[in-house]
């Protein structure tokens, strides 16, 4: 009976312990398939077959992921959370996957530096060459998820002149939030219900998602994150 | 012995057997409160409401059995993303310590995002900088002894004397919550270590930085003569979330209301 106790006490420990698994299965694979030639723009398929255009053979996405070569160890990707963009769409981080991404957390009422951060935002999407331009997401993250509704994100998105596909606003969990910064080594606090501290800092990633360069202050001298960026691009 | 007697001495034992091999994983309530903490918002007090917290920080044997049920946390296995270098760096092996390590000394070498996961998977999590500096702030007797000299006296000597890891969970004072260890062995993670801005530099941080951090004038310490806490909080300023150091361990805590989901959410 001393037996049956202890193992009943382990399978419950091991029920506790194995139902926390970090790494998510991957998404069940329904798979897309689209034009490797994008004849028909951005337009995919459920079915395997040829493009109506220029007739070639279609390729899944999942095989056009693969293409971009496999996420490395210090890659953002792995991080599991799910996001929700300005348009109120659920975003898994990996989603960025194969752009090259310029990333600032703020929040939407903050008075005095995030303006300016989304001002220097602004000014490094100026100066990435036109035909580059679809190769470069600008992400902004929010630290007040409370408060930063997708309609507010919307509005911000708007007053700051972010409103082309090129921009994605964030906000996610308390914990989520608070665990990115911790990858990017973003500190902020809480200091009254509207406001924040938080640090000023502009970072890139490489299309596999590993931080490439940081920026950090108000109204930096930009010219080394752009040198990055277009680096990045080419 | 009559039979009945004999079932209750044999439940009895069992009983005993499950306290012993539970006893790390105890957990003590802290009842919730109001406190100023040395860095807070505009020196006004803070509100902790109650929670559990590990009666110890956790240890090296329990830590072992936590990376070889998730093997993606053993130090060959986990990724760069989630650690530096100096992961585990004085364990054998990924799954065993050695032999020059004490099974029940604090785990230390870990990074944020070990013992958050650690935390998670035990269905608690790490506790915030508030709810730590709440339950460290006792001595053996009183909730907040912050201004006796002997608790102050305790803690400096402990920042001198070496090598306070290698000892074995339990060794310092129990205080007046139940909870052991918070001062003498090891520094502990923090859910939001990184709420801390301070940038380390002193002559930095004296004109506020303020292009560095926004709103940063605000964010003062209220009490400098709290030396070990400024202690603390520096320290809490200088990490990164995938630093991992020699004493440097965590312990999780539980929400009393799990209904609570305010940092889970």
């Amino acid at each position: 009976m001393k037996n049956t106790f202890k193992i009943s006490l382990l399978l419950i420990l091991i029920g506790t312990l194995t139902s926390c698994d970090f790494t998510k299965k991957d998404k069940i694979a329904t798979a897309i398939y689209e034009c490797p030639m994008h004849c028909e723009g951005e337009k995919t398929y459920d079915k395997p077959g040829t493009c109506a255009v220029c007739k070639m053979e279609l390729t899944t996405m999942a095989e056009k992921e693969k293409l971009n070569g496999e996420i490395s160890d210090l890659s953002i990707y792995n991080l599991p959370s799910v996001w929700t963009t300005q348009n109120n769409e659920e975003i898994e981080l990996k989603e960025l996957h194969g752009d090259v991404v310029v990333m600032v957390m703020i929040y939407t009422s903050c008075q005095s530096a995030c303006p300016r951060l989304a001002a220097d935002m602004r000014n490094i999407e100026k100066q990435i060459p036109a035909d580059k331009k679809d190769n470069v997401t600008l992400v902004l993250v929010s630290i007040d998820p409370e408060t930063d509704t997708p309609e507010r994100l919307t509005a911000f998105a708007k007053e700051n002149k972010m409103e082309s596909d090129k921009w994605v606003l964030l906000r996610g969990s308390e914990a989520n939030t608070r665990e990115f910064a911790a990858v990017l080594a973003v500190n902020y606090k809480k200091i009254s219900p509207l406001d924040f501290s938080h640090s000023n800092i502009i970072s890139v990633f490489d299309q596999g998602g590993e931080l490439a360069h940081q920026q950090e202050g108000l109204g930096v001298n930009n010219k080394e994150t752009i040198a990055k960026l277009l680096e990045l691009v080419q | 012995m009559c039979p009945s007697l004999k079932m209750a001495f044999f439940l009895l034992s069992n009983i005993i057997v499950f306290t012993t091999s539970a006893q790390q994983n105890a957990m003590a309530g802290v009842k919730g409160g109001t406190y100023i903490p040395l860095y807070g918002i505009d020196s006004s007090t803070v509100t902790v409401t109650s929670f559990k917290m590990d009666v110890f920080p956790v240890t090296n044997k329990e830590f072992l059995n936590f990376v070889i049920k998730h093997p993606q946390w053993q130090r060959s296995n986990i990724k760069r993303l989630f650690s530096d270098g100096s992961y585990l760096a004085n364990w054998e092996g990924d799954t065993s310590f050695g032999d020059l390590i004490q099974p029940n000394a604090p785990i230390t070498n870990i990074s944020w995002f070990a013992a958050k996961n650690y935390c998670e998977c035990q269905g608690k999590r790490l506790p915030t900088v508030d709810e730590w500096e709440y339950a460290a702030m006792a001595d053996e007797t009183t909730a907040d002894a912050r201004r006796k000299e002997s608790y102050n006296q305790k803690i400096l000597d402990w920042y001198e004397s070496p090598k306070t890891f290698k000892k074995e969970i339990g060794s310092t004072f129990k205080n007046y919550w139940g909870i052991y260890d918070l001062h003498g062995l090891v520094w502990e993670w923090t859910l939001d270590f990184n709420s801390v801005l301070i940038s380390g530099e002193s002559r930095k941080d004296v004109d506020k930085d303020s292009n560095l951090f926004c709103g940063s004038a605000a964010v003062g310490a209220t009490d400098l003569m709290n030396y070990a806490a400024f202690m603390r909080y520096a320290l809490r300023g200088s990490l990164k979330a995938n630093y991992s150091m020699r004493n440097l361990g965590f312990r999780c805590v539980e929400p009393l209301n799990k209904n609570n989901k305010h940092l889970s959410r």
